[in-house]
């Protein structure tokens, strides 16, 4: 899905949790998940902390929308 | 005894070369050619007693003539099993040995089974409808080819249980089937990584499909931009309105997230079968994260939102099926002018 949004020349990021799998099929901008249940959430966390991870880690996919790639890139998140 | 009918081109069929290449199809009692060979390695079980000769050409320009007239003859034949080739390297005659079985199959129901290069166009288009050996790249390779295939048309005259697809020495279709063996799956993939670790040959059990890369979108200004949600975890209004499967799905949905500052847990809920859908079903932002992207947009960091989530479920969904849902949502992304997508998978 994602190559073929790319291939319609929209700029995608890919928010997932197996990056190597997302880099096999093609996505080109790729931001880590904490998990799969909860790609953006995190119950070890306070409501308020698990928020601020969440919009933390779509900040970083929107500096992938941003950030030009010559392959496949995956954009490293620090928490 | 089964009986077996031959397909094969004017140049082996002897009628002649390039110049005969518009030989329009015959068939003939007996074999011919390469069916010599065939014959001799099919027998006992199997005899092949017809041969169709048609010209590469003539099948390739008048494709439905052909297979109409061959089909007519084979209306008068009793038979049992359809052979086509070998066609090695050949493009045109890789294709009408193709196509001929796949119209023979449909009208007959009968197995099918052709042989050919790796790299004859007519594998990629057909491996999955068919049994397509692999061949060589030359009549050279007829004495190898020939025998393999006649060997697994005797496996399947005497109704005898097909081995995979490499075992067998065809193409993969991209099915698979349940089989069992004595060796726990953690003990093969362990012997695995060891021959990995020692450098060593092995063979894995999931290959990996050949991906065909796209460029590579230009960066976008998300300050003037339109950014949608699409998502694979399955995030829909509860009820799933539009019954997306919750695996192997093959239907997406377009819903409307104009006016929410976030996803409320109860009014939407994920129909993923993959994973615990509890963390999802609570707060459906850790899938789509819409509230922290609210915040970003009130921000000015981002435009706008676009105001429909795509969404479907990506687990056990076929690689034709996710393509052809991606390109679907794409146009409904181009037409709303949206420049930038987050996709969250599970």
């Amino acid at each position: 899905m994602v190559k073929e949004i790319e291939r319609a020349g929209i700029t995608i990021v890919q928010m997932a949790n197996l990056v190597s799998i997302a880099k096999t099929v093609g996505a080109n901008r790729i931001v880590p998940t904490v998990s799969i249940p909860h790609p953006l959430g995190d119950p070890n966390l306070s409501p308020a902390d698990e928020r601020k991870m969440r919009k933390y880690r779509v900040g970083v996919a929107l500096q992938a929308l941003e950030t030009g790639v010559e392959e496949a890139t995956i954009f490293e998140v620090k928490y | 005894m089964k009986k077996a009918v031959h397909y094969i081109n004017q140049f082996f069929g002897q009628i002649g070369g390039e110049d005969k290449a518009d030989y329009a199809p015959t068939i003939h009692v007996g074999v011919i050619g390469p069916g010599m060979l065939l014959k001799n390695t099919v027998a006992p079980e199997i005899e092949v007693t017809h041969t169709i000769i048609c010209g590469d050409n003539f099948f390739g320009s008048n494709e439905e003539t052909a297979i109409e007239t061959i089909i007519g003859y084979l209306k008068g034949v009793e038979f049992d099993l359809f052979i086509a080739g070998p066609a090695f390297l050949a493009g045109r005659y890789g294709f009408a040995c193709a196509k001929i079985c796949k119209a023979v199959e449909e009208h007959f129901g009968v197995p099918v089974v052709t042989s050919m290069h790796v790299e004859n166009p007519a594998v990629e288009m057909f491996r999955k409808d068919l049994y397509i050996f692999e061949g060589g790249d030359s009549a050279g390779a007829m004495r190898k080819d020939v025998p393999a295939l006649a060997k697994f048309l005797k496996k399947l005259a005497n109704g005898e249980p097909l081995k995979s697809a490499r075992e067998e020495g065809y193409f993969p279709r991209g099915i698979r089937f349940e089989a069992f063996t004595n060796e726990l799956g953690a003990d093969r993939v362990v012997k695995m990584l060891l021959k990995k670790l020692n450098g060593e040959a092995f063979i894995t059990e999931m290959p990996m499909p050949k991906v065909d890369r796209v460029d590579i979108a230009p960066t976008v200004d998300l300050r003037d931009a339109t950014i949608a949600f699409v998502n694979s975890g399955g995030i829909v209004p509860v009820g799933n309105p539009d019954r997306i499967q919750s695996a192997s799905a093959t239907k997406w949905g377009k819903y409307s997230i104009a006016g929410q500052d976030s996803l409320k847990g109860g009014e939407w809920q994920t129909i993923h079968a993959g994973f615990d859908p509890s963390f999802a079903n609570e707060n459906p932002n850790v899938i789509v994260p819409l509230d922290v992207l609210r915040e970003y947009e009130q921000e000015g960091r981002v435009g706008k939102i676009h105001e429909y989530v795509y969404s479907t479920v990506g687990t056990g969904t076929t690689q034709a099926d996710a393509s052809r849902m991606g390109a679907e949502i794409a146009q409904q992304l181009r037409d709303a002018n949206v420049s930038a997508v987050i996709l969250t998978s599970t």
